[in-house]
């Protein structure tokens, strides 16, 4: 022990304008992770403000079991499911697809403007699409002027339960499907030309060539894509949600994340919210760790 | 790829374009049409109509007056332009030591402060106990807990190392040679040779920091800290009642009401429509550095 200890100071001296850099930044990963990864302690305790982390009496499991125990729990989960399963059926496939077709197009000037229009939406904040969605879901709003041209009773539809999922997807197709391509056409860039080549002399017509030399090469990506965003079901963001819900849509818009923040600091229930995040990141951990796993596996037999 | 000129290639091509066009308008439109209605006649917005907007009804820019004269949008306006530039500063400084530090080897801890860092992209303690936390410090209700606990992105750390790390060994020995510290080896090396790079995770944090709106949510209580973002949030989703009294409460004043949104939509997505065809391929750079070297 002493050993070390004097190994390790003579190591600071040697490099100690590395170690004087790596201060701060260790300084920030203790105190604004760590600290709350100590503190998630509260989930176990009766959290008392006055009596602060350490003080605050134990209670076990109680704030878990009352969570489990109570209707939450199902629909938070089933939320959180449904919307990340959504997801991946109908705003996974599009940047794809998108991918595909502008690398089809053969006017450069054309594709690239197509490019600069869709990729767009990433940059305007949440707050601004949530209000434009708002805006135009409003019973006098835009989709609603359709609606109503095509004989339809027009709504607030955010107060609809059964919509909700429905324009949380439309609308994360609206502002990423641009973004979501870049990575795809990165990949197909990478395709050597000379599999084209061989393919047109085969005879193969452009659908053949987009299905059996585009898609699988790009193949790879897409398949390391996938499941990393598997390792993702559980963590469905809170800050759109909590932009576009209201108490008669929780039913089908409440999500785990959304849940925590209301229940901890809206309502100050800092243990039973900090019970649940607890079990939403401790899911989460053995999700992202299990894709990042067979990603990595994935990767090196695709590559080779 | 060869050119082939056969009626299906063409029909595909055509078609193509044809959805592509319609992808491009689908992303535009719902802009456009904030833009129209935000200078649109109230009385002639609110009779209702029309169905969509190709054109504005009428023309007024009075809903730009409300707007401007808004003492909380100008506030909120100048205080996001500051948490920009000083937020962007911060996330730099710390992004560029973690990721030389990160970038070197020879040293004891090299490996137990890696694994700390890149545990955090795993594992978090939670919304509660970082509220908590942050609470702890006394930064509640100041600039600085908006300034400091999201500073740096672990991503954007690991993609500035992998940059660092593609430079010649050689550049380094030989300024050591020539008694170079540390801190020499990264500003005056190290940065000017990924100066790509650089502008890209900048550009990442700067957007970041604009957007960005929750964390004032539960940090500050004082609403002349309030960032850009947060005030529009008050305008245009808890639409709160007293910004709507200020309008008016004729009927004629409650529908300039509704284009006052619109038109508040469009000021604070001005900065970032003005800024984008210039810093946009940055982006797709950005993108590209990320996922090829990941």
């Amino acid at each position: 022990m002493h050993n070390a200890w004097n190994r390790l100071k003579m190591d600071i001296a040697k490099h100690r304008y590395l170690y004087l850099m790596a201060l701060p930044v260790l300084a920030y990963y203790i105190i604004f992770c760590y600290l709350p990864i100590y503190g998630a302690q509260i989930a176990f305790k009766n959290f008392v403000p006055g009596l602060g982390i350490l003080g605050s009496p134990w209670a076990g499991l109680t704030h878990f079991k009352a969570f489990f125990g109570s209707v939450y729990f199902g629909r938070i989960l089933g939320n959180t499911l449904l919307i990340s399963f959504y997801s991946l059926i109908f705003s996974f496939p599009m940047p794809i697809i998108l991918a595909l077709l502008l690398n089809e197009v053969k006017s450069k000037w054309f594709k690239s403007t197509v490019q600069t229009l869709s990729y767009l939406p990433h940059f305007i904040s949440l707050v601004v699409v949530c209000s434009i969605i708002r805006e135009f879901t409003a019973s006098g709003g835009a989709i609603n002027q359709i609606i109503r041209l095509l004989g339809g009773t027009p709504r607030t539809m955010l107060l609809v339960p059964e919509l909700f999922r429905p324009i949380y997807i439309i609308s994360e197709i609206w502002q990423e499907i641009g973004w979501g391509s870049i990575i795809y056409l990165a990949a197909l860039s990478g395709i050597d030309p000379t599999y084209y080549d061989a393919a047109v002399v085969d005879g193969a017509g452009r659908w053949r060539r987009m299905w059996n030399v585009t898609l699988p090469g790009i193949m790879p990506t897409i398949v390391i894509l996938l499941i990393l965003r598997l390792g993702q079901v559980m963590s469905v963001g809170f800050e759109k949600i909590i932009l576009l819900y209201s108490p008669s849509i929780y039913e089908t818009a409440d999500v785990i994340s959304s849940f925590v923040y209301r229940k901890g600091l809206l309502e100050q229930g800092y243990s039973y919210s900090a019970a649940v995040g607890l079990f939403n990141s401790v899911i989460n951990f053995v999700l992202v760790v299990t894709a990042n796993t067979i990603s990595r596996r994935v990767n090196e037999t695709s590559l080779w | 790829m060869v050119e082939e000129k056969s009626i299906s290639s063409r029909a595909f091509d055509i078609f193509n374009i044809c959805l592509l066009s319609l992808l491009a308008l689908l992303t535009l439109y719902p802009f456009l049409y904030v833009l129209f209605a935000s200078v649109s006649n109230p009385t002639a917005f609110m009779k209702g109509d029309f169905v969509l907007l190709w054109r504005p009804l009428g023309f007024q820019v009075e809903s730009y007056r409300f707007v401007f004269r808004n003492r909380m949008i100008m506030t909120g306006f100048s205080n996001s332009v500051f948490y920009l530039f000083a937020g962007t500063a911060i996330s730099m400084v710390l992004t560029f030591l973690g990721a030389y530090v990160l970038s070197r080897s020879g040293y004891l801890l090299k490996k137990p402060l890696t694994m700390l860092i890149m545990f955090t992209m795993y594992f978090s303690g939670g919304m509660v106990p970082t509220f908590l936390t942050v609470k702890s410090l006394g930064m509640l209700d100041s600039i600085w807990a908006i300034l400091i606990p999201s500073a740096l992105s672990t991503y954007n750390m690991i993609v500035l190392r992998t940059a660092f790390s593609g430079i010649p060994k050689s550049l380094e020995e030989s300024a050591r040679i020539d008694g170079a510290n540390d801190f020499t080896i990264l500003f005056r090396i190290m940065a000017p040779l990924s100066l790509p790079t650089i502008a890209v995770i900048g550009l990442f944090y700067a957007v970041g920091r604009w957007n960005a709106w929750f964390n004032a949510v539960i940090y500050l209580r004082d609403r002349g800290l309030y960032p850009l973002q947060l005030v529009l949030r008050e305008i245009l989703i808890t639409s709160n009642a007293d910004y709507m009294a200020q309008a008016g409460s004729s009927l004629e004043l409650t529908a300039l009401g509704e284009l006052i949104k619109y038109a508040t939509i469009i000021v604070a997505t001005t900065p970032i429509l003005v800024v984008y065809p210039f810093i946009q391929r940055y982006f797709v750079k950005g993108m590209m550095i990320g996922a090829v070297k990941e």
